[in-house]
């Protein structure tokens, strides 16, 4: 029987396996036939045209602002409920405000952007000008998306924090703010970075949520209040009738996609290995 | 209380930067607390009064954009995906904690490559769903290719869950069972696995939880045909691909409200059974 559950066990490897091989297989060939370069730092993105060009880094620059921006809005929100969460709140109130945060957690995407489409956007518009689809909008619910992320994280990450830090801080006559963020808040900046780290991963690879929020202009924004497409949003809304080359180009999109997850992830547990070890 | 708040005050008025921070601490606990409420709030009193019957009518019209087939089907796809993923995460988490040998390096790769498929996006699982399973094996947009490309999604969710409900099973179980004789097998399944089985559970629940609420992975796999599925090899849309089909029109946004409530319940539903009955192993855990 152990054989049966080994084999088991194998499956993620095998699942990890065949991901990397059949987005590369397919990915990597369109990436040569275009060219690298010409690929990644093209600034034209028009796949229906003749001649056709397969340039993503109006893509790669959507998804960076719109990825910077959230972080922006989730950090400074996320990493300041979080500190309340763990050494703020009484007792009570975490029992019925923890539920609260994983209610967040689990709205599902197409909510979240099913929200920013009837909420945010003419918010934005009605405030700002501009059509209300842009950078600024996407950027905000990607925030608010990966606040529980950021708080789960970093909430652990100060209860790790042995106590002495906050007593000696404490001793030493320094308030219970002062000795919250500058004694453990210090001591828990590897796993404060671990949450960041996976946040960005999180916003990076959102779909739903920033294609109904973002416009989905495939050209290089140039301002906040701008629309942006990203990388995920442009596989999702031109695969549908893609064909040969530009197949290829937008499946070449979800390797390079995937090739940034991973170096988010392993940075993420490097990270965490530092901060609960 | 009160006492105790005026000798607060009173160390705040020497150190006002501690106020600052205590005042910012407040300000961001209640936009996240305000965030929630209001976006939860909102959908529910929008969308509350525009559920009708029609909305659940036995057959999808573009006039009445039923959302009973989507229903359906996303009924189909948890099943489909559980039925695959329980029993491996099941069987993964028991390898892991109850027969490989400490250092095997093995166990450390099988680790990384299962944090690895948790934090894969899931429209990366979509288009590796779309190359792999419609297209490689041919299934086209089908039910079955959206169920596997889910499957490998819930996966690592469901071995983290089983792990953590194996490794709380206290050790004298099974040293008290290999001491009336049993084997490591009869310790697994008969001893072991039904203490860890409300923690297997709420990991069940929670990945149904995600199965319900994916879009991203489904729309290149198991594709956006908004009726009821002949077979498992018909395409069919579950409820979150119907809805952001919904919103993407722009058509129907009352009937979006209704769709939005509807699938916005089932999920907060789902994860608050979850959520108590991961609770309730804790707590069992504390006697």
């Amino acid at each position: 029987m152990e054989i049966v559950f080994f084999i088991a066990a194998l499956t993620s490897v095998f699942a990890v396996i065949l991901i990397c091989l059949f987005l590369f297989v397919n990915g990597i060939p369109a990436m040569a036939e275009i060219g690298v370069f010409k690929f990644l730092l093209g600034k034209t993105w028009a796949p229906t045209d003749i001649p056709p060009a397969f340039g993503i880094l109006p893509m790669i620059l959507g998804s960076l602002y719109i990825t910077a921006g959230a972080i922006l809005i989730g950090v400074s929100v996320g990493l300041f409920t979080a500190v309340f969460l763990a050494r703020f709140c009484p007792r009570k109130i975490y029992q019925w405000f923890k539920p609260f945060i994983e209610v967040l957690a689990g709205v599902p995407s197409v909510v979240y952007g099913f929200f920013g489409l009837v909420v945010l956007v003419p918010f934005v518009r009605n405030v700002f000008g501009g059509s209300g689809s842009s950078i600024f909008t996407a950027s905000l619910l990607l925030g608010v998306m990966i606040l529980p992320t950021i708080i789960g994280v970093v909430e652990a990450s100060i209860r790790a924090v042995p106590p002495q830090y906050y007593e000696g801080a404490l001793a030493l006559g320094a308030t219970h703010e002062r000795s919250v963020f500058f004694a453990e808040l210090p001591a828990a900046s590897s796993g404060v970075v671990a949450g960041v780290v996976l946040g960005i991963g999180r916003a990076i690879g959102e779909t739903m949520a920033v294609i109904l929020v973002a416009g989905n202009q495939a050209r290089i924004p140039t301002g906040l209040f701008q629309g942006a497409r990203t990388l995920t949003s442009g596989i999702v809304l031109e695969m549908g009738y893609a064909a040969e080359l530009h197949r290829g180009a937008l499946i070449a999109t979800g390797v390079v996609l995937f090739v940034f997850i991973l170096m988010i992830n392993f940075t993420f547990s490097y990270f965490k290995r530092r901060a609960f070890s | 209380m009160n006492m105790n708040f005026r000798l607060k005050f009173k160390s705040y008025r020497k150190h006002p930067f501690s106020l600052f921070l205590f005042l910012l601490v407040y300000a961001a606990a209640f936009v996240t607390l305000a965030t929630i409420v209001f976006m939860v709030g909102y959908i529910f009193i929008k969308g509350i009064p525009h559920i009708t019957p029609s909305l659940f009518a036995t057959k999808y019209t573009s006039e009445n954009v039923s959302l009973l087939p989507s229903v359906f089907n996303t009924l189909i796809m948890v099943f489909g995906a559980l039925l695959i993923a329980v029993p491996l995460g099941i069987f993964s988490a028991v390898y892991l904690v109850e027969y490989a040998r400490r250092g095997n390096r093995l166990v450390g790769i099988i680790r990384l490559t299962s944090e690895t498929l948790s934090g894969i996006p899931s429209i990366v699982y979509g288009l590796f769903g779309m190359l792999f399973f419609v297209t490689a094996l041919h299934l086209g947009y089908s039910l079955l290719a959206g169920i596997f490309t889910i499957a490998l999604m819930i996966l690592p969710l469901m071995m983290r869950t089983t792990e953590e409900a194996l490794k709380m099973v206290p050790d004298t179980y099974r040293e008290g069972s290999f001491g009336l004789g049993a084997g490591k097998l009869r310790t697994v399944v008969s001893v072991i696995l039904p203490v860890a089985i409300p923690g297997i559970l709420a990991g069940v629940i929670l990945s149904i939880g995600r199965i319900v609420g994916e879009t991203a992975a489904l729309i290149y796999t198991a594709g956006t045909v908004a009726d009821f599925p002949k077979d498992i090899f018909s395409s069919g849309r579950t409820l979150s691909v119907h809805m952001y089909a919904l919103s993407k029109e722009g058509l129907h946004t009352d009937q979006a409200y209704a769709t939005a409530v509807v699938l916005l319940f089932l999920v907060l539903m789902i994860n608050a059974a979850s959520n108590a009955l991961a609770k309730k192993v804790r707590k069992n855990d504390g006697k």
